[in-house]
């Protein structure tokens, strides 16, 4: 079927600021949005500018908004948004991120506040050359948050860091710290309690939900944190 | 960035960043890397580790050591594959111990299940070896030696890319990267540089790689005059999604799915009687083509790109939920069905390369047939060949590989960087860069988009699954014809910032003479062995061809010839014998 995409394009060096441009071009209700801008990439113009690697849902490289909403170009075909013939599609970057060209944002910000919450198993006590044991519930426990792949969908659809608290160090962040404070075999809520626990942390967050309704991934990012929250409350009492 | 490090590591999959953890205690080690970390391809690996940890059942890195051998169809270097076997038990408890989160047995240990090629008791039936995170295996790796590389305040470059290798003679110089941001060209001295690149399964058109799998590490080494082993083995995975080419993990078969034909037949007893469904892949792939060839495939038109089933509706709505949910998710995603009560429709797709950058098992390029090393130089993970997979790597033992192996060569830098002074690079080291991309910018030509797509087609039709002579002829011609249009390929994108475009073409060149090596030195194996099947040739054929191939291009440069020479492999432990499942 013949569908327009509808693109915000931004180059650094030419323009002073972002602009819709249209495309044409034939593709099949089963076909992701993905293979449509590297059709275009291919076939009509070679500077458009989007980041792409696995193309399976997997990498989280092309995080993007389509139709009003964060999603994987790659995971979102043109049957989900209802598409037919004639159809147009809308394509921007992520919110909240700065655009350094076209469809691709700088993740410095998003990364650096990933990195904050030391994203790491911390745990001095010596193992005897085996694995630590964990019973598959207290696995369990930590399986929804280790499904991230650190797209940025949450962060850009995150209305506390659009709209109130941009130092928000967002939601992405605070699940990857419950992956670890949930981690039977981690002793690290202390270390961790700086960046967790004040404004800018998980106390941000106002449950709107908006993470978990856009998460490719389908985690409940704002039950994991609730938990989070209810873990530092409990352990201050 | 800084111009000068001890040592730089150019990909930040699993085997780069274990190599960089490593090596970071001593000195200044840089990852450069043309994606974001985590969004290198080790992340999408799903279905396990395979460790004879014998949580489940009792289990031997003897064992593990000789199913790797026999699944190479005996083309494997029979003491790095001990090695891999032995030193994968400890890899796996390190990952566990640096907080992977593995899935788990009722008694809290690492829960193992089955995986194709691995036995019990040197082939007598299946055993439980695939140490596994749901069917997220790769990408719990991948996170956590990137979280480790946090805790340990690694450098990383993100988006710069890989142009050109400085070598002196055997010793390596340094590298030339391009920063994707400004579009500047930097040359950074290093007294080692590692290639741990992964793979180039985008020379295929139907391929489970990422985009970002085109080869760059084995080119530029090529170009360089270093040359490639065994790349005429390339592994096609038999159960990628149908025309889509996203891979369907081993797993599920591991776990008891089935693959049957149009007459619903559970067609693998009749290849690998023993193992069935768990026979190793190649054999599996040759299975399935053997089936459409015969009109057994859905459609039943006998062409190669029919398709089989992949059943799994036995397994039950828990397993597929607990055991393999991404699988389940891609198949209501892409396909629109549901695992537990549909088949999933499959075929055998481009997934990995056995061959690559000659090392030996500390990860050090090996120079020609004999065992001079160069200095300074390593590559470890897809892009090298150790060779543990031979003909033919089982599934599983890609992550063993690049942990393993990884590890041990970024041990190597550790030591060499400290007993070694930092060199000069040659003045004018960028110059054959700079040149490259001047041309690539410089006035209207075609664009690359057509060029990629028709060596897609080339490969996969001409220099797939099942191989012949002539048709390897039209490829190689083919490919040559593609490799003169590229010179007057041109990029649209005439900018400095975020040029994906010009990456694209680099890319591109990258993979064309990845193509062009692949298949001449498939041309010249006059046999049949793992991975590798010739129609003309059907046999294995030890007494001419149980022997690596090195091909190099003849003047180190992409016009060349690619030359061929051969030399032994390491069978000291297990004689070669016939190959039944």
């Amino acid at each position: 079927m013949r569908v327009t995409f509808e693109i915000m394009r931004f180059d650094p060096e030419k323009d002073a600021a972002p602009h819709a441009e249209s495309y044409e071009l034939e593709l099949e209700s089963g076909s992701k949005v993905l293979d449509g801008l590297v059709y275009i990439k291919t076939y009509i113009d070679g500077g458009l500018g989007f980041r792409k690697s696995c193309a399976h849902g997997i990498c989280g490289s092309d995080a993007m908004i389509i139709d009003g909403q964060e999603r994987l170009a790659c995971k979102t075909l043109l049957r989900e948004l209802g598409a037919s013939e004639g159809s147009r599609i809308r394509i921007g970057p992520l919110k909240g991120l700065p655009v350094q060209r076209d469809l691709m944002v700088d993740q410095d910000k998003f990364f650096e506040a990933y990195r904050a919450v030391k994203p790491f198993l911390i745990n001095d006590e010596k193992v005897e050359g085996r694995e630590r044991r964990q019973s598959p519930a207290e696995r369990e426990a930590i399986d929804d948050p280790t499904k991230c792949i650190l797209c940025g969908s949450c962060y850009s659809a995150c209305p506390i860091v659009q709209e109130k608290n941009p130092d928000f160090i967002g939601p992405a962040a605070v699940l990857n710290a419950a992956r670890f404070v949930f981690d039977s075999r981690d002793r690290g809520l202390g270390a961790r309690l700086p960046v967790l626990d004040r404004p800018e942390g998980v106390w941000a967050c106002e449950s709107k939900f908006r993470c978990t309704e856009v998460c490719p991934r389908g985690i409940k990012v704002t039950k994991s944190i609730n938990l989070t929250k209810r873990r530092i409350e409990s352990l201050k009492k | 960035m800084q111009q000068e490090y001890d040592a730089v590591i150019v990909g930040a999959g699993g085997e780069g960043l274990y190599a960089a953890l490593e090596a970071s205690g001593s000195g200044r080690v840089a990852v450069i890397s043309k994606l974001f970390p985590v969004r290198s391809h080790t992340g999408t690996a799903q279905g396990g580790i395979g460790a004879a940890l014998g949580n489940l059942e009792e289990d031997k890195p003897e064992w593990h050591a000789f199913d790797t051998i026999k699944g190479g169809d005996y083309l494997v270097d029979q003491g790095a594959a001990a090695i891999l076997a032995e030193e994968a038990i400890q890899a796996v408890y390190d990952l566990e111990n640096l907080g992977l989160p593995f899935s788990r047995t009722p008694d809290g240990r690492i829960d193992q299940r089955r995986f194709g090629g691995h036995t019990r008791n040197f082939g007598e039936a299946p055993v439980r070896r695939a140490c596994y995170a749901a069917d997220r295996t790769g990408h719990m790796i991948l996170q956590t030696l990137y979280q480790q590389c946090i805790k340990n305040e690694v450098d990383f470059y993100n988006e710069y890319f890989a142009v050109d290798l400085l070598l002196d003679g055997p010793t390596c110089k340094g590298l030339v990267v391009l920063e994707l941001a400004s579009g500047e060209l930097h040359t950074i001295r290093a007294k080692a540089v590692m290639l741990a690149t992964g793979g180039f399964g985008r020379m295929f058109k139907t391929t489970s790689n990422a985009y970002a799998n085109t080869g760059d590490g084995l080119a530029l080494a090529l170009r360089r005059g270093v040359s490639l082993e065994d790349m005429e083995f390339y592994q096609f995975h038999p159960t990628g999604i149908a025309g889509m080419g996203i891979l369907i993990t081993e797993a599920v078969r591991g776990e008891g799915g089935i693959l049957r034909n149009r007459q619903g037949e559970a067609f693998m007893a009749k290849y690998a009687p023993k193992l069935l469904d768990l026979a190793p892949r190649d054999m599996i792939s040759k299975a399935i083509l053997s089936e459409l060839k015969a009109g057994n495939g859905m459609r039943g038109d006998r062409q190669i790109d029919d398709y089989v089933l992949l059943d799994a509706t036995t397994l039950g709505k828990e397993v597929v939920e607990e055991k393999i949910p991404d699988i389940a998710d891609f198949c209501r995603t892409y396909l629109g069905i549901d695992p537990v009560t549909q088949p999933i429709p499959v075929q055998p797709t481009a997934h990995y390369g056995m061959g690559g950058i000659p090392t030996d098992t500390d990860g050090r390029v090996l120079r020609g047939e004999g065992e001079d090393r160069y200095l300074g130089l390593y590559a470890a993970g897809e892009c090298a060949c150790v060779s543990v997979h031979g003909a033919n790597r089982l599934g599983t033992n890609s992550l063993v590989d690049l942990v393993v192996f990884g590890r041990r060569a970024g041990r190597h830098i550790a030591d060499y960087i400290e007993r070694t002074d930092l060199g000069r690079a040659p003045d004018g080291s960028d110059a054959y860069s700079r040149d490259k991309i001047a041309r690539l910018k410089s006035g209207k030509g075609v664009h690359g988009g057509a060029i990629r797509e028709e060596m897609q087609k080339t490969m996969m039709e001409e220099v797939g699954v099942i191989r012949e002579g002539a048709a390897m002829r039209r490829a190689i011609a083919k490919i040559e014809e593609l490799r003169d249009r590229y010179r007057e390929a041109r990029v649209q994108d005439g900018g400095s910032a975020f040029n994906t475009d010009l990456l694209e073409l680099l890319e591109l060149e990258n993979l064309l003479d990845l193509s062009l090596v692949t298949a001449e030195a498939a041309l010249r194996r006059e046999e049949s062995r793992g991975g590798h099947t010739r129609e003309d040739f059907p046999e294995r054929d030890d007494g001419k061809w149980l022997k690596h191939s090195l091909a190099r291009l003849a003047d180190g440069h992409p016009s060349g010839r690619v030359e061929f020479e051969y030399k032994g492999v390491d069978t000291s432990l297990y004689p070669p014998k016939p190959r039944v499942y």
